[in-house]
């Protein structure tokens, strides 16, 4: 069923990509430009995550879908991990881009749209995560998550892809375009760039998988101790009287 | 006109090429070999928490053994 997060050959991958990245990322040869200088390099990790982000809320995505189309909890343990694996690697990526901006835009928040709209999508996401921790029923709790889930990741493609092309950003690869455009040409840059992509997503999911494998063990030690329930004197409600239980009653559906 | 757009463009290239010169970099650090201290300090730490990531899974494998959850 969920085999593939056992096996090790993808973990073994992702850690020779990453010792690539480290490497490369660090000796090779990069585009001498002005401003950027050496934190040019800086594309190998702080880039990444705005990249390993995005393919992990996709994840997350496709699974809560998956969980309307056919409840599950395994589905919803999938959605909720590997969005908080994206939103973790989105705060990384905030944070390491004020750092950088710090030094190279001057001030590590400069309100560049695309500053903004990163804070925007984040805050949509933690939203989800309270949201969901907010619901004490675990179906509820599933469904309602799936459907806001679907709707924050409409809202963070066009913050991300669209609205800062609309303005201009001191973004690196804007005027118009906040993707690539000042590298396009650059095979050197993509070299590294689309390995470490690769190795921080693949790192990322393996630190969700540990978290859904954790999460689902945490599930069969509730189910079983819900089999060998004994009820005890405070709950068996033979054992409290009338009275007691009227009020038990009443207070519950306050 | 085309012609005229080859000089702009030929005339371009050197000023591009003088530009780049003069962006400063790191090279002494690398020249000195300093920068493989750097990357090996970094693959070290790196190392150190892939074993214990390792050690989480083998420990993960272990609860799921006993709970009989193997698929």
């Amino acid at each position: 069923m969920n085999s593939i997060l056992k096996k090790s050959w993808w973990k073994i991958f992702a850690v020779v990509l990453m010792v690539y990245t480290i490497v490369a990322g660090l000796l090779f040869d990069v585009p001498r430009l002005a401003i950027l200088n050496e934190t040019i390099r800086v594309l190998y990790f702080h880039v990444p995550m705005w990249f390993g982000m995005i393919i992990l809320l996709t994840v997350s995505v496709v699974y809560s879908i998956r969980y309307l189309n056919k409840p599950s909890q395994k589905f919803d343990n999938y959605a909720l991990e590997f969005a908080n694996i994206g939103v973790v690697f989105g705060v990384l990526g905030l944070l390491s881009g004020a750092l950088w901006a710090n030094y190279t835009w001057g001030s590590p928040w400069s309100s560049d749209p695309k500053q903004n709209a990163a804070a925007i999508a984040m805050l949509i996401y933690f939203a989800y995560l309270i949201l969901r921790n907010s619901l004490e029923d675990e179906q509820q709790r599933a469904k309602i998550g799936a459907i806001y889930n679907i709707f924050a990741f409409a809202t963070l493609i066009p913050l991300l892809f669209v609205l800062p092309r609309l303005t201009d950003s001191l973004h690196p690869g804007n005027g118009g375009n906040p993707g690539f455009n000042a590298y396009d040409l650059d095979s050197k840059l993509r070299l590294v760039f689309y390995p470490a992509v690769l190795g921080w997503t693949l790192l990322g999911t393996w630190l969700t998988s540990q978290r859904i494998r954790l999460k689902a063990i945490n599930q069969v030690l509730d189910d079983q101790s819900e089999e060998h329930y004994i009820p005890t004197e405070k709950h068996d409600p033979e054992l409290v009287s009338d009275t007691d239980q009227r009020s038990t009653y009443s207070r519950s559906a306050d | 006109m085309i012609l005229s757009l080859c000089l702009i463009l030929t005339s371009a290239v050197p000023t591009l090429a003088q530009q780049t010169e003069e962006v400063t970099m790191a090279d002494t650090f690398r020249a000195e070999g300093k920068i493989y201290v750097v990357v090996a300090v970094i693959l070290l730490i790196f190392a150190g928490l892939v074993i214990y990531m390792v050690r989480i899974d083998r420990k993960v494998k272990r609860l799921e053994k006993e709970l009989d959850m193997e698929k």
